[in-house]
């Protein structure tokens, strides 16, 4: 015996939802196992679609008119145009009003916490009244014992690249978290719950701590922890005390916008009855070895690993969602590239100095490595066929794209999870 | 970071959590001091963001500082803070890197309680008692009536918090009339013989002790698929005691824990246990604290009972012909659950089974945690971590509580008033019907 389901996703981070949500469309059972319950916190919570071209160019202004310039193999021209917008559809009825930017096809400024502007598709509710391309006076808002966000810094970076205001930044100290590096979960729970410190409600005493510095800005930066369970209703009461808008600035991990995005996957998923295993890990699979060249071969199940023991875990169709380079989708060592689980090609140059390029900062061929895959995102062998009948793959274990040079990730997560998740559903109730 | 020939990780340690492992315990030759499980943390503080007693206590400085941070400064003292972590080892599922964090946590807390708590301490006579709760047990048990009275007394959990530190605030688990292992006996140990379904069944204190109706059950499930059902003479599964820095007493524990095991193992059974944090102890901290023969062995062919009965029997199967007729209930998922894989088996099982409803009350930490939230002074922050699934539970359309861990269950308990069962018990009334066996 194993587990059974109809369609099992392998891995937990944006993709791999949306995979799972477009399979259980259907009235099958789907399972997605995660290894970590929390890839997304380590994610800024923006949704990229495309911010820049494949060479470079940007930013980009209208990402859906590039969709049909990129080059062969690119995981958007895999799926086509019109996939990618059905997909973002999908995303836009999962987070609903706690995400901004559906209303346009056209990218959105976002400032970083390094001071940056990001060119993004969606971005949290909390992140709209920050734009660059708003022109209201900026006060930025660091707090004293956080590191991660220098407001100070942050705000003379954004004004040498030109924005339409001006920007300060103070440091502040957060009321009622006085020792170091208190974890950010922490100071947003102290706000969610308006803790009250000498009598004093959090949001009260942070509101007139800022009070004092704004000078006429017209709208407040906070680095992106106001709150993780009730952030609209911290995000108000601070904008009503302090008279102005209030906003969040996406950071480095670990992200509070990346926790309620994860949040909310996870409550969509839970209401598409999609079965959610995490802790544990798939390692390996059975059936379909042998002649490489049938592209009718299919993986019979799967095995899980925990403390030395594997657990079998079988379905009818399999999505492969695992990352990339960074995640662990797509190993590499000395001797080659590789991707660990069912151990489908990588297309990749033998001489390993042609995976890099001399300048550190250069285009390095090693960020396109991933997985090649035909049009319904099943992996492809060195010749061309399917790896197997019944593996798709999706997001960053996907090759051909930079996606952090592109500012694509996002997007290629959910086109791709779209895709195959459908594409497996479709299959698994055939 | 690997050495392995090819240069690649093998398909068997994708994980790499092992090699971390090795890596991080192994002090060997290396000079300077650098272990590669620590050098693993690229202080992404993920782990402290899943922490829930940093959660709730800003002054603990958190899974990161009491892992790989101390970890780098080995000639330093351990920090006292080290004590204030829980061990529900969620930072462990949260490392992206799988930096071995909970086996570092419980090593600097061995060496913490070796190097820096004075023996005849208050704290270190409290802490040692209840990670000997089993010792306790054993001799509650014997006039069990008695020792509910005494125990039961409000003087008695007033002198236990004054003389000990032990919270007043709980109310001391009851000790059963007779014990799982006396009824086990009585009955004539196994009804069944089998050559190919043979399990050994890992109680645990708690089960033989207290709710030996959890015991009962699991005999009486496994019996209905036709299994032989062995009761191994065993000790406590050692969590209490790592949770404690104890490791002595715990590799004691453990060393006629894998030894008995073993043997059953050799001769074709499987283990299995009713309760998380056992199957928690025998399959990850054996291994990974202890170095005694046969225990990768024995934690290879561990279970946790339910999970066992759905990947051997057609557990699914047999449960949607069944009906209950029992209250609804909140479900609460243990930690050592969830870092098994396990925290969504319970509802996935249950939920097609007729005549009730089963409501997960979500992710949060009970923040019991074993011993720890009986220490007066880390009262209030148990209560603090588990208020929300106290919520949570209160707010579900139930009338009943459903967990697999013992401390779990008094908390969801102490902070709800509701009554507390366990799957298995569910799984008896939906397979086995009413007839006692």
């Amino acid at each position: 015996m194993a587990i059974e389901d109809d369609v099992l996703v392998v891995g937990g981070g944006l993709a791999g939802s949306i995979a799972a949500l477009s399979a259980a469309e259907r009235d099958l059972r789907v399972r997605l196992v995660s290894n970590e319950g929390s890839t997304l916190r380590s994610a800024s919570g923006l949704i990229d679609l495309l911010g820049y071209t494949p060479d470079g160019e940007g930013p980009i202004v209208e990402p859906f008119e590039h969709l049909t310039d990129l080059p062969a193999g690119h995981p958007y021209e895999r799926v086509g145009r019109r996939a990618v917008r059905e997909a973002l559809s999908v995303f836009d009825a999962v987070v609903g009003d706690a995400y901004a930017g559906a209303h346009t096809d056209a990218n959105a400024l976002v400032p970083t916490a390094g001071g940056s502007i990001k060119p993004t598709a969606r971005y949290p509710a909390s992140v709209a009244p920050g734009l660059a391309s708003d022109p209201r006076d900026t006060l930025l808002v660091g707090f004293e014992r956080l590191p991660g966000f220098d407001a100070p810094l942050a705000a003379a970076s954004l004004e040498a690249t030109g924005v339409p205001f001006r920007v300060r930044g103070v440091t502040v100290q957060f009321p009622s978290i006085e020792c170091d590096d208190a974890a950010i979960t922490r100071h947003a729970r102290a706000l969610d719950l308006d803790e009250r410190v000498e009598g004093v409600p959090s949001r009260a005493a942070l509101a007139e701590r800022v009070r004092v510095e704004l000078d006429g800005a017209a709208r407040v930066g906070f680095p992106a922890l106001l709150g993780v369970d009730h952030d609209e209703v911290v995000r108000r009461d601070l904008a009503e005390r302090l008279g102005v808008a209030v906003f969040e600035i996406p950071g480095s991990p670990p992200s509070v916008p990346g926790i309620r995005l994860e949040e909310r996957l996870r409550s969509a998923l839970a209401h598409a009855g999609v079965r959610v295993t995490t802790g544990v890990r798939v390692v390996d699979y059975e059936g379909g070895r042998g002649d490489s060249r049938n592209a009718g071969r299919r993986i019979e199940r799967v095995l899980v690993e925990r403390s030395g023991r594997r657990v079998p875990y079988r379905a009818d169709e399999y999505v492969l969602a695992t990352g990339g380079l960074v995640g662990g989708g797509i190993d590499s060592s000395r001797a080659g590239v590789r991707e660990p689980i069912f151990g489908c090609h990588v297309p990749h140059p033998e001489d390993r100095s042609e995976w890099f390029a001399d300048d550190p900062f250069g285009d390095h061929p090693f960020a396109r490595f991933g997985l090649a895959v035909d049009r319904s995102l099943r992996p492809l062998t060195a010749d061309g066929d399917p790896e197997f009948a019944n593996l798709r793959a999706v997001g960053a274990v996907l090759g051909g794209a930079d996606f952090a040079a592109e500012k694509s990730g996002s997007g290629i997560s959910i086109a791709t999870g779209y895709v195959a998740g459908s594409h497996a559903g479709r299959e698994a109730a055939a | 970071m690997s050495d392995r020939d090819d240069g690649f990780r093998s398909g068997a340690d994708v994980g790499g959590r092992d090699d971390a492992l090795r890596s991080a315990t192994d002090t060997s030759g290396q000079g300077g001091g650098l272990r590669s499980g620590a050098d693993g943390c690229y202080k992404c503080s993920t782990c402290d963001s899943v922490c829930p007693v940093a959660e709730v206590d800003p002054s603990f400085p958190g899974p990161k500082f009491q892992g790989p941070e101390q970890w780098r400064l080995e000639d330093d003292e351990i920090d006292p803070s080290i004590t204030d972590c829980s061990n529900c080892m969620r930072c462990d599922g949260a490392c992206p890197t799988d930096v071995p964090l909970s086996a570092m946590h419980n090593t600097a807390r061995g060496a913490y309680v070796e190097g820096s708590m004075r023996p005849w301490s208050r704290t270190y006579l409290r802490n040692r008692l209840l990670a000997n709760y089993g010792t306790m047990a054993r001799i509650a048990s014997r006039t069990p009536r008695l020792a509910n009275a005494v125990m039961g007394s409000t003087l008695v959990r007033r002198l236990a918090e004054s003389l000990l530190g032990i919270t007043a605030e709980r109310e001391f688990p009851r000790f059963s009339d007779e014990t799982f292992r006396e009824w086990f006996d009585a009955r004539g140990g196994a009804t069944h013989e089998s050559a190919d379904r043979r399990v050994a069944y890992f109680h645990g204190d708690y089960a033989n002790h207290n709710t030996p109706d959890v015991g009962k059950a699991l005999v009486r499930v496994f019996e209905s698929f036709g299994y032989e059902v062995r009761v191994p003479d065993q000790r406590c599964s050692g969590t209490p005691m790592f949770a404690n820095g104890m490791l002595g007493d715990a590799r004691r524990a453990a060393a006629v824990n894998v030894e008995n095991l073993r043997a059953l193992v050799a001769d074709g059974y499987d283990v299995v246990c009713s309760c998380t944090s056992c199957s928690m102890a025998l399959r990850q901290e054996y291994p990974e604290l202890f170095d005694v023969d046969g225990v990768e062995t024995v934690a290879a062919n561990s279970w946790d009972a339910v999970e066992y009965l759905r990947v051997h029997e057609d557990l699914e199967g047999a449960l949607a012909d069944a009906t209950v007729d029992v209250p609804d209930v909140a479900y609460h998922a243990p930690c050592h659950a969830r870092n098994q894989g396990l925290g969504g088996q319970t509802v996935e099982i249950l939920d097609g089974l007729d005549g009730f409803e089963i409501h997960d009350v979500g992710d949060s930490c009970s923040g019991i945690s074993g011993t720890y939230g009986w220490k007066a002074e880390k009262y209030d922050t148990s209560m603090a971590i588990g208020e929300e699934m106290f919520r949570h539970t209160e707010r579900a359309d139930a009338e009943a509580g459903l967990t697999e861990c013992p401390t779990c269950a008094m908390a969801m308990e102490h902070g709800t008033g509701y009554e507390i069962g366990h799957t298995l018990e569910l799984l008896e009334t939906a397979l086995c019907g009413d007839d006692p066996a």
